[in-house]
């Protein structure tokens, strides 16, 4: 089922949440919305479930303007990140509950709803815990019967809000495989929101980064961390650093100094230089950046060094290899091995 | 009194867990004291008082029509007042919890009239309103306008409109505080599920207050069965028809008959725990099943 959200505004008491937004999802597609708090991803994923109504614009499900029904009638599965189990009811309880509510003219007998619920069980590796009640399982297994729950109406779409966001690390990125693994295997159209890029980058078949209520960029993870469309993704998505620079005769200048980097096409005049920590080549001769150690710290099996560039002491962050001898006021000039510049010029 | 970790207190039947919050002593102490003092002591003067009396005149006075009638009619009454109050109640606290409309602070304020007012004066304003001539004894009465032919004031179901009057507050404010608390999330999953309103109120919502619910019901059923003040004004007092067991112990110790009161008292107290025992081990059950409410 694809999905189309068009020009959709949401207002909370005045201020918008979402700001004329529109997103195509396609079939079968595992999509994340990454922003940080107050982006309106969350938002965006209630406005498609349908637990929040949009102040202005539609949202379709293949060619059904789903905009004009109910939650109920949606037929969409959704997470909660708290998860949301009943708690007065067993785990297979809660997994055939989408089922037992049906009307009798579309519910199925009683052994086949026990039957799906039990199959259901099976695929989120939790067999045999049927009788317990969530409050006896643990967080991530909680998390597992929330989901079997939701896939249990076959839903025509897949929403999880912020499902591994109460979940502790190690189990987090466990249930991160698993959660690709069931995906391929239902072939769900699956929207996940989440403020974890870690999580984005590596689940998600497209990444649709927000903030304050609009959408920044639409990308594959690939796209998104190579080729970022403007400085706020750039600073979202992975570690960067940026300096003020100025673009000139289509080169980079530093301080009244050509920095041996190719401007392409940005504009002459001031411009922001944005680069990765860990993308650099250190060069002892010719045009580089060149600034001296102001502190630095061991990360796992880098060092991230912190540089004053330039005469206003502008601080930038590049990654050394641990064992780098650089010390305290060490000079250290580099190149940025891939960069992007975005003209502040106006 | 020294906790060695080395022997771990058993479950159940020591007295001591250990525990990182001093003073338990001193606050064990004091709980027996006060329960003591204020409960139990009376409660054992009663029953020695009652012990006074020969077996077979505490037979007989146990047996006796007019005693059975009046702790049928205690009981009933407070039973059916205990019910009505959990429905009604339930709204009550629906509406103050779930939604927001101009004088709800009011209203909220009114729910605890029934516990600040004196009952002599509920249970006069209630007569009044109820008997044969009053407002509404007299809508419902056989010459009023819909010629219902009901009698309220001075039958057991008077003494059932006194008892719901004053047993409302305990079931609204015990079921509010666990409404409130209830998380949102809990109905959108039920309704993206697609569960209808009722479904997600029968099946999710009402279970998870019914631990609350049966706290309201044993405190709205134990308050009933001791109401003393409102019902004799609107009961009518009939031996064998509306005579509560409370009025039939005054009576009995206006009498002088002192040993007489105190075995009804007795047989009050024991089925009143008896019940209110069970209703707390239902309680139990229903936390053990429903989660920590």
């Amino acid at each position: 089922m694809d999905i189309r959200v068009q020009n959709v505004l949401k207002q909370f008491s005045r201020y918008p949440a979402l700001n004329d937004v529109s997103l195509d999802i396609r079939s079968g597609e595992l999509i994340a919305l990454l922003g940080p708090s107050g982006s309106g991803k969350t938002t965006l994923l209630r406005l498609i479930a349908g637990l929040e109504t949009p102040t202005a614009g539609r949202i379709f499900f293949g060619d059904d303007d789903a905009s004009s029904k109910t939650v109920q009638q949606r037929n969409v599965g959704f997470v909660f990140q708290a998860y949301a189990l009943f708690r007065n009811m067993t785990v297979l309880e809660n997994i055939s509950f989408g089922l037992k509510v049906r009307p009798r003219a579309t519910r199925p007998p009683r052994a086949e709803i026990r039957k799906r619920a039990m199959e259901l069980l099976d695929l989120v590796q939790l067999s045999g815990l049927h009788d317990r009640f969530p409050q006896q399982l643990s967080g991530g297994q909680r998390q597992r019967v929330a989901l079997a729950r939701a896939l249990a109406i076959e839903p025509r779409v897949l929403l999880l809000d912020e499902p591994f966001g109460a979940l502790d690390a190690q189990v987090r990125k466990e249930l991160r495989k698993w959660l690709r693994e069931i995906h391929d295997k239902t072939g769900h159209t699956t929207v996940f929101v989440t403020h974890d890029q870690e999580e984005a980058l590596e689940l998600a078949d497209r990444l649709v980064v927000m903030s304050q209520g609009k959408i920044e960029q639409v990308g594959t993870p690939d796209e998104v961390y190579d080729r970022p469309d403007n400085p706020f993704v750039f600073n979202f998505i992975g570690e960067s650093s940026n300096l003020p620079v100025e673009i000139d005769n289509g080169e980079v200048w530093v301080g009244g100094r050509a920095v041996g980097l190719g401007a392409g096409d940005t504009p002459k005049g001031a411009a922001q230089l944005f680069f990765r920590p860990h993308d650099v080549e250190l060069v002892n001769e010719g045009a580089a950046l060149a600034g001296v150690v102001a502190a630095s710290r061991r990360v796992g099996g880098t060092r991230r060094v912190e540089l004053e560039i330039g005469g206003d002491a502008q601080r930038i962050e590049i990654d050394l290899p641990f064992d780098h001898p650089a010390g305290d006021k060490t000079r250290i000039a580099f190149r940025p091995k891939r960069w992007r510049l975005f003209s502040t010029a106006r | 009194m020294v906790v060695s970790p080395a022997h771990p207190a058993k479950a159940g039947w020591t007295f001591v867990k250990p525990s990182v919050v001093p003073g338990f002593g001193l606050t064990f102490g004091y709980t027996l004291l006060y329960l003591s003092l204020i409960v139990l002591i009376p409660i054992i003067g009663l029953f020695l008082k009652a012990a006074q009396v020969p077996l077979e005149d505490i037979v007989r006075i146990a047996t006796a029509p007019r005693t059975l009638n009046a702790l049928r009619v205690s009981f009933g009454a407070s039973f059916i007042a205990a019910l009505v109050n959990i429905v009604f109640g339930l709204i009550v606290a629906w509406v103050l919890v779930r939604y927001k409309f101009p004088g709800r602070r009011l209203m909220d304020a009114v729910v605890d009239l029934p516990f600040a007012l004196p009952t002599a004066v509920a249970g006069i304003a209630l007569s009044t309103l109820y008997a044969p001539k009053g407002w509404i004894g007299w809508l419902v009465s056989a010459n009023g306008p819909l010629h219902l032919g009901w009698k309220i004031a001075y039958t057991p179901t008077g003494i059932v409109i006194a008892l719901i009057f004053i047993g409302l507050p305990f079931v609204v404010r015990t079921v509010q505080p666990v409404l409130e608390e209830f998380e949102a999330e809990l109905e959108e999953a039920a309704a993206t599920l697609g569960a209808n309103r009722w479904q997600t109120i029968s099946m999710v919502i009402l279970p998870r207050l019914m631990p609350a619910i049966l706290t309201g019901f044993s405190l709205a059923f134990a308050r009933a069965v001791g109401e003393y003040g409102s019902v004799i004004f609107i009961a009518g007092n009939l031996p064998n028809v509306s005579e509560i067991a409370p009025v039939l112990i005054v009576i009995k110790l206006e009498e002088f008959d002192q040993a007489g009161a105190a075995v009804i008292a007795g047989i009050m107290l024991v089925i009143a725990f008896v019940m209110l025992f069970v209703i707390n081990l239902i309680q139990a059950w229903a936390r053990r099943r429903f989660g920590d409410v």
